[in-house]
This record gives C-alpha cells, sequence and structure tokens, in this order.
C-alpha cells in the first residue's frame, strides 16, 4: 500500500508512522486484522469507516493508550521514525508526549484555561513564567481561541462552551509540541460552525505536524485531509490519496460506502 | 373501570401512601427536635460555655466537654481523613486489577456497619487495657477509625464518579500516573471528597460508645492526652441518667449543642459544594 501513496504523489512522502502487520484484541475478540500503512509526514490522514470497524482502536494504539486497560493487546510493529512503539521497553509517557490526542468528548482539566495548556507543557518542560505566558498565548492563537479567552486565561476551563472546550483541548495537544497529533472524531460533538473552526486548524496544523484524524463523516474526511483509509470489519480495505479515494475508488466495498449505498 | 382509570387510581394511590410515609416519619423527627429544642435552649445559658461540669447540686456548664469533643473530634479526623483518602485512591484508580483492592473493599464496607460500641471495646481491648488507664489518644484512635471507611468510601465513589476520558486526556499528554490522580482526577473529585469528610466529622461528633470505653470522662478541665478527656456525648450519657436535675438540665443543652451543630455541618457541606464540580 505504501507503493500505491508513492505511485499515486508526485513528491517524496516520508513515512512519520508505518504500521506493519498489526493485530489487536479487546480480550478474546480480534479487533484489528493485520493492519499495513504508513502515514505520510505532515500530511492529514483520515480514517474513515462504519462504527465498530477499528478507526479508533486503531488510532489509540499510535500512543498505545490501550495499554490503560487490561486485557487489551496490540501484536505486530508500529515504527514511529523507525522506532518500534509496541516495544515493551517503549517509556509510554515520552511516547505520548510525543504523540498528542484529542478526544471526540471535550476533556476540559478542572483547573484554569491557562493550567490547561500549562500542565502539559510543565510536564516536559521548565520555563520562566513569561516563557511560560509566551507558550499558552502561542498554544490559543494556533487553536484559534486566544481572542475569546484572552481576558479570562484565569477562568476555570470548564466554563466555556463546548466548541471553545474542544479548541482548548487542541491547544493543550499542540502546546507540548508533539511530532504527531492523533484527533479522534474531534468534531462530532460540535455545531457546524465550530467545526468549521477546527477543520481550518487542522488545515493550518499541518505545516508543522502529522495529523491522523478519524471521523465519522465523509465529507469532512475529504475536506481535511491528504490521504484516506477506509477500514471495515477490522480490515484495512483501501487506502490511499483522498482524492483518489473519494473519486475513483479501487474497491467495490469503498465506493459503496462512500456513495451511501451501504452503511 | 378501564385501565386508563384504574392507572389513574393507583397513581394517586400510591402518591397518597408515599404523601402519609414521609409525613409519618417526619412527624417523629418533628416530636424530637421539638423536645430536643424545648428542654435544651431551658438550660442554654453563657454559663454552657464558660464553666465547667459542675458537682451534683451546684451550677456549671459544659465547657471541657464542649472542648474536649471539638478536641477529639478534629484530632480523630485528621488521622482518619489521610488514611482514608489514599486508600480510596488505591481503590479507584489501582483497584482494576487483582484481588487486594475488591477484598479491601469488602473489608471496608463490613467496617463502614460495624457498631460503633465493637470500635470502641476493639480499641479498649488493643489499647486501653495495656496501658492500663482511658485516655484522649483511645478516644481519638476510635473516632479515626470510625472516620476511616467514611471516607474511603466517599473519595473512592467521588473519584468513580470522574471519566475515564478525563483520565486519558492526561495521559495523552505524558502525564505520569501520580501526576494524573494529583492534579486531575483527584482535584475534579475535590468537592464530594470535602462532603465525604465533613459528613464523617458530623458522624464522629455524636457518637457515644466508642468513646465510653476509651476516652471516659473527665470531670475537669484536661489537655493531657493521657489522661481521660471529657466530651460531650459520655457527658450526656451521664449526666441524662443521673438523678440531679441540674445535670440532666446540661445532659439536653449538650445534646441540643450536638444536633445543631451537626445540622450546620451537614448544612455547610451541601450548600458550599453544590454545583461545584463540573459536569461532563
Amino acid at each position: 500500500m505504501n507503493a500505491a501513496v508513492l505511485q499515486s504523489s508526485p513528491e517524496t512522502v516520508v513515512q512519520k508512522i508505518e504500521v506493519k502487520n498489526l493485530n489487536f484484541y479487546y480480550g478474546g475478540f480480534h479487533a484489528l486484522k493485520s493492519i499495513n500503512l504508513g502515514i505520510p509526514e505532515r500530511k492529514v490522514t483520515a480514517f474513515i469507516g462504519p462504527s465498530g470497524c477499528g478507526k479508533s482502536t486503531l488510532l489509540r494504539t499510535f500512543n498505545r493508550m490501550y495499554a490503560l486497560y487490561p486485557n487489551q493487546e496490540a501484536k505486530g510493529e508500529i515504527l514511529l521514525d523507525g522506532e518500534n512503539v509496541l516495544s515493551p521497553g517503549q517509556d509510554l509517557n515520552r511516547l505520548r508526549a510525543k504523540v498528542g490526542m484529542v478526544f471526540q468528548k471535550p476533556t476540559p482539566f478542572p483547573m484554569s484555561i491557562y493550567d490547561n495548556i500549562a500542565f502539559g507543557v510543565r510536564l516536559y518542560e521548565s520555563m520562566s513564567s513569561r516563557e511560560m505566558d509566551e507558550r499558552v498565548e502561542w498554544a490559543l492563537r494556533k487553536a484559534a481561541l486566544w481572542d475569546e479567552v484572552k481576558d479570562k486565561l484565569r477562568q476555570s476551563g470548564t466554563s466555556l462552551s463546548g466548541g471553545q472546550q474542544q479548541r482548548l483541548c487542541i491547544a493543550r495537544g499542540i502546546a507540548v509540541k508533539p511530532e504527531v497529533l492523533l484527533l479522534d472524531e474531534p468534531a462530532s460533538a460540535l455545531d457546524p460552525i465550530s467545526t468549521g473552526r477546527i477543520e481550518e486548524l487542522v488545515h493550518e496544523l499541518k505545516t508543522d505536524y502529522t495529523i491522523v484524524i478519524v471521523t465519522h463523516n465523509m465529507q469532512q474526511a475529504a475536506r481535511v485531509s491528504d490521504y484516506t483509509a477506509y477500514m471495515y470489519l477490522g480490515e484495512m480495505v483501501e487506502f490511499g490519496v483522498t482524492d483518489e479515494v473519494f473519486i475513483k475508488p479501487k474497491k467495490k466495498e469503498t465506493e459503496d460506502y462512500i456513495t451511501g449505498r451501504f452503511g | 373501570m378501564n385501565l386508563y382509570a384504574r392507572r389513574l387510581f393507583l397513581n394517586r394511590f400510591n402518591l397518597l401512601v408515599s404523601l402519609f410515609t414521609m409525613l409519618f416519619g417526619l412527624f417523629w423527627l418533628g416530636w424530637i427536635l421539638l423536645t430536643l429544642f424545648e428542654a435544651g435552649f431551658r438550660a442554654l445559658t453563657p454559663d454552657l460555655f464558660l464553666r465547667m461540669t459542675p458537682p451534683p447540686g451546684s451550677t456549671g456548664g459544659l465547657l471541657n466537654a464542649i472542648s474536649g469533643s471539638l478536641f477529639m473530634a478534629a484530632a480523630g479526623t485528621l488521622l482518619g481523613t489521610p488514611i482514608g483518602i489514599m486508600a480510596g485512591i488505591y481503590l479507584a484508580e489501582f483497584g482494576g486489577r487483582g484481588w487486594l483492592a475488591p477484598v479491601t473493599r469488602f473489608i471496608n464496607d463490613i467496617l463502614l456497619s460495624a457498631p460503633s460500641i465493637v470500635i470502641g471495646l476493639f480499641i479498649y481491648e488493643i489499647y486501653v487495657v495495656n496501658v492500663r488507664h482511658f485516655s484522649a489518644w483511645a478516644g481519638i484512635m476510635a473516632l479515626a477509625l470510625i472516620v476511616i471507611p467514611v471516607v474511603i468510601r466517599t473519595t473512592e465513589n467521588m473519584l468513580r464518579l470522574v471519566p475515564d476520558s478525563l483520565r486519558e486526556a492526561a495521559v495523552a499528554l505524558g502525564a505520569p500516573q501520580w501526576k494524573v490522580i494529583t492534579l486531575v482526577t483527584v482535584r475534579a473529585a475535590k468537592a464530594g471528597i470535602i462532603t465525604g469528610i465533613l459528613l464523617a466529622v458530623a458522624r464522629i461528633s455524636g457518637e457515644t460508645a466508642p468513646l465510653l470505653f476509651t476516652a471516659l470522662n473527665n470531670q475537669f478541665w484536661s489537655l493531657n492526652m493521657n489522661a481521660p478527656m471529657a466530651n460531650l456525648p459520655v457527658v450526656i450519657f451521664q449526666f441524662a441518667m443521673s438523678p440531679y436535675e441540674n445535670w440532666q438540665h446540661l445532659a439536653w443543652s449538650g445534646a441540643l449543642l450536638i444536633t445543631l451543630s451537626v445540622l450546620a455541618l451537614n448544612i455547610f457541606a451541601r450548600v458550599v459544594f453544590r454545583n461545584k464540580t463540573p459536569v461532563y
């Protein structure tokens, strides 16, 4: 499949993440079946597919979020810059500092807007309060939230609206300057205006970050992503350049899903 | 009678029965409070807060008992709360795997519903008998043993209410587990945990049985931790049973004081932390 990507895009693509023969189990349930995939650096890659197809599961293997829960197990290889993140010796906290994640539901911490952003930064960097102020402003500006919250940085993060909370979570994710940003249906709980803002944001962020987004919304995948992967029942059905996947998919299953004949 | 009319009737009937049972319960509570207020306020004078417990037949107050109660309740809470909070954190945050957490939880539930007199006897047996005298320390230990299971239970329950998505969000930033717990989950559950502590304080401030075999009582002012210490519940118990009228009056006032302070604490806990827990 990597070959397919390389063929269809003239520019050279660097693989940030390479997934090799990945299998995932929830206890006895085989949720991901022999996934092979290359996530290109500084591009937006979208995972689409019906509910339960394993797209979120796949996303959660990249930062080993599944390791929080007993009975969840991944087998295979996930290479991040050539280093296997599934190896037992992997420092999970370091990995997660490098691979940020934003969730479906906004999850502001029970602290001020400022501290929400500073929380992650303080974990791995020590800086003066002036530098921290600058970092917080930078992250909030990146997330297009600065103008709305600059006068109330000391207020609770939970006092914001849903859309603002989600942008706060994105700002929190990028404030630690990760290399990869995983977005798990980041706009599914938001109104169209907030969704639009977040899509613009994704578009801007890809100049600096490798972004992987899981979405139920095919228009959204078409709008924001450079590459699209269609998954069904734990298998990777098709992966390629977004335009090609949407305009002339190679597999009939993909076409059926995209045109809405199935679902 | 058709089905709809039958349902309407049943609905009204059940509502009426519920209302009646509520009134029945409230009636006795009201009667208890009325009696308490009537008898308690009669002896409620400044002397109550300024003078020591008197010998039979003379006048006095409850100063030594009030201060002893406040002191032992505070010390018992200070001793029991950290243990309770830490154990509650263990159960909620680390208790997912293995057998230790379920066993601890089961034993804690037994401790939670253990009659307080058993706790008093337990401290009597392991401490008072060995040092051969009643003491404030023994009373504090008994009270702490009552505080611990209450705080464990509320801490665990409140932490369980914190959604996993919040933990995941903190973990996703690369935060080590101890920081996730101290900076995010405990903070999110703070209001509930503090309410639990206040309710534990309310619970121990009226307990007689655990103090009867441990701190006993003291007619005089004493801050000696290794000597018996006066406290409201035991004073009430002794004075109320006595044939002396002034002692009986003081017992009523003491009971009123405890009731009012527990009531104030409950109201405080509920009002101050109302709507403070963020909704996710």
